[in-house]
């Protein structure tokens, strides 16, 4: 579905990714792991045109998306939930949804009630500010509003950072029930126990590299861990 | 007791004239954060709009000149954000700089175009006279200029808040990353609200044509109280921005009536310093649970 050929991005002179190739098959949940500064969310900001690739290129169902701004790679059918669980704070939680639902030209009406669904906390707060809901129902919003588009793939950047237990596990329920319906999912994760619940395949980010790949049932072994650790 | 009061409606009026000029700045500047320098001459292109439509239209033109005038100064303005604005954003001192200049061309070609010498707008029958409220008459063009204001208010209001076009604006304006990546068309909001902002100009400058004789420079004269208007409000609050208005409109009134005209400008931008002091992001602010 969405394949990444040796990109490099640089914030600046300073390059952060270097020649990174990743693939997300159809129907899979891929997540993308490593230590801070490794260059997980500068990854997913140059899959969805946030910041420009200096070489090589991101196709997503064959069409070269390398140059394509944001909002295209959204109408193409691409979610994105970035870090920080940002919502639009002077909207409603109603308005946060029927912003992203209006725009969508794929959308069936029933979008939004199936986002609401998904995340049933958010239905009494419908008329509330966003910026005044707690960080976990904000995160709700957040993914919610990324589902309102309808995407074919969802792009998560650390779903459970900062968020109380009690919501990451609906979180965790909610994306577990996505990827069973057939959406191909992207998560950046820090939690091991959380990715290895979830993910089909892994990719470790190490210095603004792949440093390993594999399916998830790797995850477990001594050299992964190894990557992962402080 | 009398006096208060007659003062209480010149201050409403002055408010008035101050919000007018200032609605349009509320998106340009307010919303988008564009230091439009030119916006003074979107007011001058309303202005004129008036003057030329009184020749065919008579009487009435000063109705048919109102929507005119929007989408004359609106067109403009977005041809100036097509052109230029749009390749500054992020660039505050450039914008003002280039804007500047961009204000002082268009003062020119109003010269070449309708010659140097202030031109007359004459204000239709209609407006003559004025209403008795208590014993103090209020002119029928300065309540016209408040039924302008009036209708500008709510039809912005219920622009912001209740059509998607409004939603999207508020989405790009709090978060323009964000809203890129939920699927809204930045460029096209950023078209929209600079051609309703120099829109709303225009109808400042149809209404304060009712107020004085119209020059080049008619706009640039409003520019600064326009500016003061969105910062004291708040940027981007239209709330803010009519109690801006109404609060500098009444302290000028009063002082004036104390004092005179020089010393009462004097007083409100001491007033509006200390205000800021004390406050620097004016009346209104983004409120969250965030730390921001």
């Amino acid at each position: 579905m969405l394949t990444v050929s040796g990109i490099d991005v640089a914030y600046g002179r300073s390059r952060v990714l270097f020649d990174v190739s990743l693939e997300i098959p159809d129907r899979a949940l891929v997540c993308v792991m490593g230590r801070n500064g490794v260059g997980k969310t500068t990854l997913l900001h140059a899959l969805m045109g946030l910041l420009p690739c200096g070489s090589g290129r991101v196709t997503f169902d064959g069409s070269d998306i390398t140059g394509w701004r944001p909002e295209r790679r959204v109408k193409a059918g691409i979610g994105y939930v970035p870090q920080g669980h940002e919502v639009f704070g002077q909207l409603t939680v109603w308005e946060n949804l029927q912003v992203a639902w209006e725009v969508s030209t794929a959308a069936k009406a029933s979008a939004i009630d199936d986002a609401l669904d998904l995340f049933p906390r958010l239905r009494p707060l419908l008329k509330r500010r966003a910026g005044f809901l707690s960080g976990g129902q904000q995160q709700q919003l957040s993914i919610a509003r990324a589902l309102v588009g309808q995407p074919r793939l969802l792009l998560l950047d650390e779903p459970t950072e900062g968020i109380q237990p009690s919501i990451i596990l609906e979180i965790e329920a909610a994306i577990v029930g996505l990827h069973r319906d057939g959406l191909s999912i992207l998560l950046v994760e820090q939690y091991l126990d959380f990715a290895i619940r979830l993910a089909d395949q892994y990719v470790i980010l190490d210095a603004g590299e792949v440093a390993r790949a594999g399916p998830a049932s790797e995850l477990g072994e001594p050299a992964v861990r190894q990557l992962l650790s402080l | 007791m009398h006096v208060a009061l007659a003062q209480l409606v010149t201050g409403l009026s002055i408010s008035a004239v101050l919000l007018l000029i200032a609605l349009g700045l509320t998106f340009t500047f307010g919303q988008m954060r564009v230091i439009n320098m030119a916006h003074g001459e979107f007011i001058m292109a309303g202005a004129y709009t008036a003057y030329m439509l009184q020749g065919p239209l008579g009487h009435q033109s000063l109705l048919v000149a109102l929507p005119v005038a929007f989408v004359v100064a609106g067109a403009i303005g977005l041809v100036l954000e097509r052109l230029l604005i749009r390749r500054l954003y992020g660039r505050p001192l450039d914008t003002l700089l280039v804007t500047w200049g961009v204000s002082l061309i268009l003062q020119q070609v109003a010269r070449d175009l309708f010659g140097a010498p202030n031109v007359e707008v004459r204000a239709p029958t209609w407006l003559d006279g004025g209403v008795d409220v208590g014993g103090i008459t209020i002119g029928a063009n300065r309540l016209f200029i408040m039924a302008i204001v009036v209708v500008s208010v709510t039809a912005i209001w219920f622009y912001l808040t209740r059509s998607p076009q409004g939603r999207r604006t508020r989405a790009v304006v709090e978060n323009r990353q964000l809203a890129a990546c939920s699927g809204i068309s930045t460029t096209t909001v950023d078209q929209r609200t600079f051609f309703i902002g120099s829109g709303l100009a225009g109808v400042a400058g149809v209404g304060i044509t009712l107020l004085g004789s119209v020059g080049p420079t008619l706009g640039s004269n409003y520019l600064i109280d326009a500016f003061l208007v969105v910062v004291v409000g708040g940027l981007g609050h239209l709330r803010g921005a009519v109690l801006a208005a109404i609060g500098l409109g009444l302290l000028r009134a009063y002082v004036e009536y104390w004092s005179h005209a020089s010393i009462a400008r004097v007083v409100v931008f001491l007033a509006i310093v200390a205000f800021l002091q004390a406050r620097p992001q004016g009346l209104f602010v983004l409120k969250t649970r965030s730390l921001q």
